[in-house]
């Protein structure tokens, strides 16, 4: 996992987001959003939006859905 | 102060509601149907002599001491195994009951030494105690004849006489002083449920015999002190009563080993911890204790223990003692220069699980605000942070539904990813208890448990399922429930939420999560996995009790999710003998996650983003907080790696060498410019810290730990602290060289301002809990005795919350190169890390961690008992020694990590839990082959290790 220097980020969105794809679909990016908001220090969603700023390689597809949803970290 | 001393009612308490008038000695008394005699005088403060009679177990009616006699029936019974009965009149001293009870104690003192002025047992023997009650003065028989007592006889060797056994580190057996009672072999089995003990011979041959007349370090015996207790003379003592003699004062505490959280009177000779007693009234242990709390406290005074604050510029350095303040001062100039160097995000620190309420709070207060940031984290995350957030979700908090006595009303019992008899053991004791009652049993584990089969304890069903597929099993589970119609539809209609769980109900119902289907992966017959269903269903009182087993796992938050999926399918919530019971590995596991350790939430659980939360620490504090969740010990990790993280408060806890993946761990600590360990030893850790601040015992402080059925309980201090500061003192002097105005004068005043802040904990305070012993939190105005059930009347979150729980399997997979599964546990005389019992002599039982493989695997490798083999994954390869057993399944490999040589967590990787990032400790995908020795790693991070441990001015400290 060390290729990619976000690799282990996007590996735990990714698993966040097979846990919220199994959940009714209504919710499911909504669920993502808010596990990432609630659990998730500002650099980490700082880097992950970097990461899908850069075409979000990796990334499953509800986490990129997700991301509206997911609050943007105060600029340093 | 004196010697706290419990009333001995002689037989258990009855349990009938019914009420039975008698009189005793004239006095007119009123007690439960089913009490005996024995007992209801001494309720109405009559003592009847005895000596075989205890009311930790059932009655036995051996010794003949405790007669009585009853008007208008013949012969003078024993009052321990005669009940009461209605209008009956009993005398408890009559002349014939004194002739007949001195002629018995006339008979047991004439095979008895009489070396009372230099016995150990002198000041607290019964035998002594009942001859001077039944008024003994002379011995008629002399002591010529057969005796137990003397190695010779008349010049002639005496073949009834035995050595006394020393073989237990921690106490002795002497035969001479045996009269064979039975009070320690009823103990075994009754109390401990070991079986370990038993009467050998017959009549005047008779004698207490450790396993087939062995001595008691090699028999079945788990040493957890029970027979001592029992024992009304000197044949089993602690070797520490027979090297300091006999308390004077005793003080109620609370053991720091697992979340049992056991009460113990620490009986005391001054300063001098002479041992520690289970205490009766204790409400998680009601009396019983293992060997780690009973006995292995040496630690406190192992010379390895750090007394004076220490420094150093580099790792590589060796250590600089130093003055406190210069400690406290470096701490607050080095935090101050990193967070303005590198941001004020760039520190944190972790608080200890176990370390008290109040120190923990200190600690999480000192990051928030002091530090400014929310990066704090527990070693929680570590073990049981999926059991937070899967009962948060399903039913609105993150504790344990019961408390410990609830277990005897558990008719159906399921023991999952949890090994009690080694790592809870109290516990496993009342569990065997309850299963000896006829309650059944259901074990979820990929090893044989000790559960599964050992004396008089058999489970109807083991699941033998393969690592890492916990929540296939609990949902195929579910899928036989629901499918053949064992639902409890009456509770989840008036519990849950109805069309939750419906979407569930179908979701489960799929034909894939069957037994049948999910065997594949499982590895368990669909058979047993129905049956197991249809007895937790359909068996009356379910109880779920689990461990790590179940949250170290990269679906470890699922698996609790769907553990409560079945409480509520079953209704198996709400009264005594269901619920959902996490096993909590450390003493404080539950106290440190509810005092607001977690990056994400202030104390009683509430999110940092909740405005009006932080409000009532900001208004108290005088700061403003961040609302924006911190680090967790990963993240941490992670973030010093990429070089956004420097500077780290360590209390209380090892990572380096209980957190997984060890080596990015020590990447990590290497990549930070002030670590800060704050411990009793220098452990692996320390090895990478700049600044280490030696720690105190949980005998040296005040305060308060709270186990796993949420009971907050008392911490007395029975010592001063060696290092001279209780750890929370610690934390208050280094906030102060920051700056902070803080200014507490004791612990109490810091549970004050929990209570003052925390709804859960309105009403504790410390004069509460010496007032009522413990309490379970909440414990408000709506709670005022606590809350030993949770979820009475309604889920806390209103509607249960049932939560599709699909398998996902991980990623740690087995494959050509790494063909094993390697799951990790502990032992019972070991305690997680071992800094503690490592430096006891509990390494008697379990010198090093061996690698369990069985006979299949073992062969196909030509590896042969005992030999060497070496360990390797993905992520490094370590070695250790080889045990074939046929314990583990073919393909399965199982260690402890209790020794730092073995460096299991070289071999884990660096999964986790997908909510909580809980670490996969329980699958990792491995190879064995035979080895000649310790591995290149090892070798290193021994040098490395002695390196790094060297004091200025000192020679080196060996371990």
């Amino acid at each position: 996992m060390s290729e990619n220097p976000n690799a282990k980020l996007v590996y735990m969105a990714n698993q966040i987001a097979t846990f919220f794809q199994t959940q009714p679909a209504a919710g499911a990016a909504e669920g993502v959003a808010t596990h990432i908001n609630k659990y998730w220090e500002p650099r980490m969603r700082r880097k992950l939006f970097e990461h899908i700023a850069h075409g979000g390689e990796g990334l499953n597809p509800l986490v990129i859905e997700a991301a509206e949803k997911i609050r943007r970290p105060e600029a340093v | 102060m004196s010697l706290i001393h419990e009333i001995d009612y002689g037989t258990p308490a009855s349990k009938s509601e019914k009420l039975v008038t008698l009189t005793i000695d004239g006095r007119e008394i009123t007690v439960p149907e089913g009490t005996s005699i024995m007992r209801a005088a001494m309720e109405a403060g009559i003592e009847v002599p005895k000596l075989c009679a205890s009311d930790m177990m059932d009655a036995f009616g051996s010794c003949r001491l405790c007669l009585v006699e009853i008007d208008g029936r013949a012969g003078m019974p024993a009052s321990c195994t005669t009940p009461v009965a209605a209008g009956i009149s009993v005398s408890t001293q009559t002349q014939r009951l004194k002739d007949v009870r001195r002629g018995v104690m006339e008979l047991y003192i004439s095979d008895h030494p009489l070396d009372c002025l230099t016995c150990a047992a002198n000041g607290d023997c019964e035998l002594q105690d009942m001859a001077g009650a039944v008024g003994l003065r002379d011995v008629r028989y002399g002591y010529d004849g057969e005796n137990h007592v003397t190695a010779r006889n008349n010049g002639e060797i005496n073949a009834k006489w035995a050595p006394k056994d020393e073989s237990n580190p921690y106490f002795t057996y002497d035969p001479a002083k045996c009269i064979v009672c039975s009070r320690c072999v009823r103990a075994c089995e009754e109390v401990q449920g070991t079986f370990a003990l038993t009467i050998s011979g017959r009549g005047f041959d008779s004698r207490v015999s450790a396993g087939m007349n062995e001595d008691f370090v090699s028999s079945e015996c788990v040493s957890c002190g029970a027979c001592v207790q029992a024992c009304p003379t000197a044949t089993l003592t602690e070797k520490s009563v027979i090297e300091i003699g006999q308390p004077e004062h005793s003080v109620v505490t609370t053991c720091a080993y697992c979340g049992v959280g056991c009460s113990f009177k620490a009986e005391m000779r001054g300063e001098e911890l002479v041992r520690m007693v289970p205490w009766k009234d204790g409400q998680a242990n009601r009396g019983h204790s293992c060997v780690k709390g009973r006995f292995a406290y040496g630690y406190s005074n192992h010379r390895d223990r750090i007394l004076n604050p220490m420094v150093r510029e580099k790792v590589t350095d060796p250590w600089r003692e130093v003055t406190w303040e210069e400690a406290f001062a470096h701490v607050a100039s080095e935090f101050r220069r990193i967070q303005y160097q590198y941001g004020r995000d760039s520190v944190g620190g972790i608080t200890s699980s176990r370390c008290t309420n109040e120190e923990t709070y200190l600690v999480q207060k000192l990051v928030r605000a002091g530090f400014g940031n929310n990066n704090v984290d527990t070693c929680a995350r570590v073990c049981h942070s999926p059991t937070g957030y899967g009962l948060n979700q399903t039913f609105g908090t993150s504790a344990g539904t019961q408390d410990f006595d609830s277990v005897e009303h558990t008719d159906v019992a399921i023991i999952i990813g949890a090994n009690p008899t080694d790592g809870h053991p109290v516990f496993a004791s009342r569990l065997k208890k309850r299963l000896r009652q006829g309650a059944k049993l259901i074990v979820i584990d990929p090893r044989r448990i000790d559960l599964v089969r050992s004396a008089h304890v058999e489970a109807s069903y083991h699941l033998p399922l393969k690592p890492g597929t916990n929540v296939a099993i609990l949902t195929a589970i579910a899928h036989v429930i629901v499918t053949e119609g064992l639902a409890n539809e009456a509770f989840i209609r008036e519990r849950c939420d109805w069309s939750e769980f419906e979407d569930w109900a179908a979701f489960v119902a799929e034909p894939h999560h069957s037994p049948e289907a999910t065997e594949a992966y499982t590895g368990v017959p669909p058979e047993l996995v129905r049956g197991a269903a249809r007895l937790y269903a359909n068996g009356g009182n379910g109880a779920i009790y689990y461990g790590l087993g179940v949250t170290e796992h990269s679906q470890g938050s699922t698996t609790v999710m769907a553990i409560a999926n079945l409480a509520m399918l079953t209704g198996n919530i709400g009264r005594p003998g269901v619920g959902v019971n996490p096993l909590r590995g450390q003493n404080n596991v539950q106290g440190s996650c509810d005092m607001g350790s977690f990056p994400h939430e202030l104390p009683g659980y509430r999110h940092i983003s909740d405005d009006a939360t932080r409000e009532i620490f900001e208004k108290l504090w005088g700061v403003t907080l961040n609302h924006e969740p911190g680090l967790r010990i990963p993240n941490m990790l992670d973030a010093a790696v990429e070089g956004t993280f420097k500077g780290l408060y360590v209390q209380g806890e090892d990572i380096l060498q209980s957190d997984p993946d060890t080596k990015h761990v020590a990447a990590g600590l290497a990549a930070m410019e002030c670590v800060v360990v704050h411990d009793l030893f220098l452990n692996e850790t320390a090895n990478y810290a700049h600044v280490f601040l030696p720690g105190s015992t949980f005998l040296e402080k005040d305060g308060t730990f709270t186990n796993a059925e949420r009971r907050i309980n008392r911490v007395r201090r029975v010592m001063r602290p060696k290092n001279g500061y209780a750890d929370w003192e610690v934390t208050q002097k280094m906030a102060q060289a920051m700056g902070l105005a803080w200014n507490y004068r004791h612990p109490s005043e810091i549970m004050d301002e929990i209570a003052a802040t925390t709804p859960s904990f309105a009403k504790v305070s410390y004069d509460y809990l010496d007032q009522m012993g413990s309490v379970q939190w909440p414990c408000n105005e709506k709670a005022p005795l606590g809350s030993p059930i949770m979820h009475v009347d309604g889920f806390v979150r209103g509607k249960g919350k049932f939560i599709r729980t699909e398998y996902v399997a991980t990623d740690e997979r087995t494959g050509p190169r790494f063909p094993l599964l390697l799951t990790t546990g502990r032992i019972l005389s070991q305690y997680n890390v071992g800094a503690q019992t490592r430096r006891t002599e509990n390494v008697v039982w379990h010198a090093e961690d061996r690698l369990e493989i069985h006979p299949h695997d073992a062969e196909q490798r030509g590896i042969r008992d005992g030999d060497w083999v070496r360990l390797a994954s993905r992520s490094g390869d370590t070695t250790l020694r080889a045990l074939i057993t046929d314990r583990v399944a073919p393909g399965v490999v199982y260690t402890t990590f209790h020794h730092p040589s073995t460096q299991a967590n070289v071999i884990t990787t660096d999964f986790t839990d997908w909510a909580t990032n809980c670490p996969e400790y329980k699958v990792t995908a491995v190879q064995v082959s035979p080895s000649n020795g310790p591995s290149d790693w090892q070798r290193d991070y021994d040098e490395q290790a002695r390196q790094s441990r060297r004091i200025a001015g000192k020679l080196e400290a060996a371990e």
